[in-house]
């Protein structure tokens, strides 16, 4: 991977000075790359990585599977297209395997996601079936560990 | 008892590592930050891990050959070819070791009689001198010089060779400096060793963590000379992130190892079973980890370098290992009183490189085997305490 790109995705706050430094580039080269990507839609955002159990924010987060009937002239992409505007909907992917469309959706408890599945997907025209799976407990998220405490067991100095 | 009058004299008066007075400093001062670990702040890759936890699932709890298991040998073997273009029969020429240090301290007794000189360029890791004083042999420092980029010259090598030298150690890339001798550097040392019979140990330990598009150069493979004169040292503690395993091995020509491992059999047996499992994957299937750990090194080393240059403390841009070795001299002080107050204001803790032989005068080695938000915080806090001097 592009080594601006992989420092940006382990913590986009970096300023481009540092950023700069550790890539071997000039601050303005930073800068003008981030731009071009930004631009072209390689980056797509910069967003804080939450462990929601810790923040006073009541927020439930479900995986919805969905198959779907592609029809003439509103295949996979458009249905995909139309959801993603939906602003529940955080992700939306085409999947291999059993279902067609993968969407996580976040709601403030379990009913209003329900409402959403019930009064918003399962009555579109090109949706087959719905299954829905609520997150229970998060381990890992973003390639970061919910749990971990950074302990340094190292104890010589040499 | 009187333990001091029947103990070892010898070993009595060698003095204990110097790094030893700054850990036990920050300690007593309790909540520093320190920049003075030599060892990686990564875990050992998953795979590795899995690799010695099912060989004890499976009952492979035994001693093995004292030389090593035969598939760690194997692939010792061809890992040391495809890597740094070193041929080592895995039967006869390639030893497993605990740690690195192991096989150091058992090249050094294979070789040395008392009164042989040992020539160690300085600053250098702290443990040659002291197992060659052991083995009764006298130690000769060769003072590396900043401006030479830390590396061994022909010159220094050539007037430091009397009639008794019998060993040059060559510990590249280096702990403390982070400099590394390349294909040149180590063919104007082979041409001034030509015709001696004088022995290279080559401490390549850190022969996996070198930046800048250049790859280690192993001594032994820049002639045949250097070859039948060479003891190749490695390990997996580095580049691995294998430190606690202590696993290391030593190549060398067969009339060497076949006293090597007469020693180690005695002293040792073998290395641990479990590690020498886990290592046979470690050298298999590892390449894309240890490039990854090589490359968020290297941003680290970037950062650090900046660092120092910015708060004014000159630091010389390291090729290798994971230091850097600014100078204090700027500062008025020397770098035990630097580091000593360092400690004591600011909580930081680096290492005097006095600790690291004499050529350590007037620099801190400092390790970047951290985090970037800890090395930040700490230079942050190194920038403070030198405009507060």
């Amino acid at each position: 991977m592009d080594k601006l790109l992989k420092l940006l995705c382990e913590d986009a706050r970096l300023p481009v000075e540092t950023l700069a430094t550790m890539t071997g580039d000039t601050p303005e080269g930073v800068a003008e790359k981030m731009q071009k990507m930004e631009n072209d839609g390689t980056i797509l955002g910069y967003r804080a990585v939450v462990d929601w159990d810790k923040a006073d924010r009541e927020m439930v987060e479900s995986y919805i599977d969905l198959k779907i009937a592609p029809k003439k002239d509103f295949g996979f992409d458009e249905f995909a297209e139309l959801v993603s505007q939906m602003p529940e909907v955080k992700s939306c992917t085409l999947m291999s395997g059993g279902s067609d469309i993968s969407l996580v959706v976040e709601g403030r408890s379990f009913k209003d996601i329900a409402l959403f599945v019930g009064r918003r997907l399962a009555p579109m025209e090109s949706v087959i079936s719905t299954a829905t799976r609520f997150v229970l407990k998060t381990y890992k998220k973003q390639g970061h560990v919910v749990s971990a405490t950074n302990t340094d067991y190292r104890e010589m100095d040499i | 008892m009187e333990y001091k009058r029947l103990m070892s004299s010898q070993l009595q008066e060698i003095k204990p590592s110097g790094i030893r007075k700054y850990f036990s400093l920050a300690e007593e001062m309790g909540d520093c930050l320190s920049l003075g670990v030599g060892e990686p702040d990564f875990v050992t890759p998953w795979e590795v891990r899995r690799a010695g936890i099912e060989s004890l699932d499976q009952g492979k709890t035994f001693y093995s050959a004292n030389a090593g298991l035969r598939e760690l040998r194997r692939q010792i073997s061809l890992y040391l070819e495809r890597a740094f273009s070193l041929r080592y029969d895995p039967d006869t020429e390639t030893v497993v070791t605990v740690g690195g240090s192991e096989a150091i301290d058992m090249a050094m007794r294979t070789l040395l009689n008392p009164g042989d000189e040992v020539l160690l360029p300085t600053p250098c890791f702290v443990c040659y001198e002291p197992i060659a004083k052991m083995c009764g042999a006298k130690v000769t420092p060769l003072i590396l010089k900043e401006e030479n980029e830390f590396k061994l010259t022909a010159e220094e090598l050539r007037k430091a060779i009397t009639e008794r030298t019998k060993i040059l150690v060559l510990p590249f890339p280096s702990n403390p400096t982070g400099a590394v001798m390349g294909r040149s550097d180590l063919e104007q040392i082979a041409e001034v060793l030509k015709g001696t019979d004088i022995f290279v140990i080559s401490d390549e330990i850190y022969s996996e963590l070198t930046y800048g598009g250049d790859r280690h150069v192993s001594p032994a493979s820049i002639s045949d000379d250097m070859w039948a004169r060479t003891v190749t040292v490695n390990g997996f503690s580095k580049s691995f992130a294998m430190t606690g395993w202590r696993l290391g091995y030593v190549c060398a020509p067969a009339p060497v190892t076949e006293q090597i491992v007469k020693m180690h059999q005695f002293a040792i047996m073998c290395a641990p079973t479990t590690a020498q499992y886990a290592g046979i994957v470690a050298l298999r299937d590892c390449e894309d980890v240890v490039a990854t750990m090589r490359d968020e090194y290297d941003i680290r080393r970037r950062f650090i370098v900046d660092g120092f240059n910015r708060i004014g403390l000159h630091c010389f841009e390291p090729r290798g290992a994971f230091y850097v070795f600014p100078s204090v001299e700027s500062t008025g002080l020397t770098e035990e009183e630097f580091c000593e107050q360092l400690i004591r204001k600011k909580r930081v803790a680096v290492i005097p490189g006095t600790a690291f032989g004499p050529g350590g005068e007037g620099h801190v080695r400092v390790s970047y085997s951290y985090s970037i938000k800890h090395i930040k915080e700490a230079l942050r806090r190194i920038g403070e305490f030198v405009n507060e001097l």
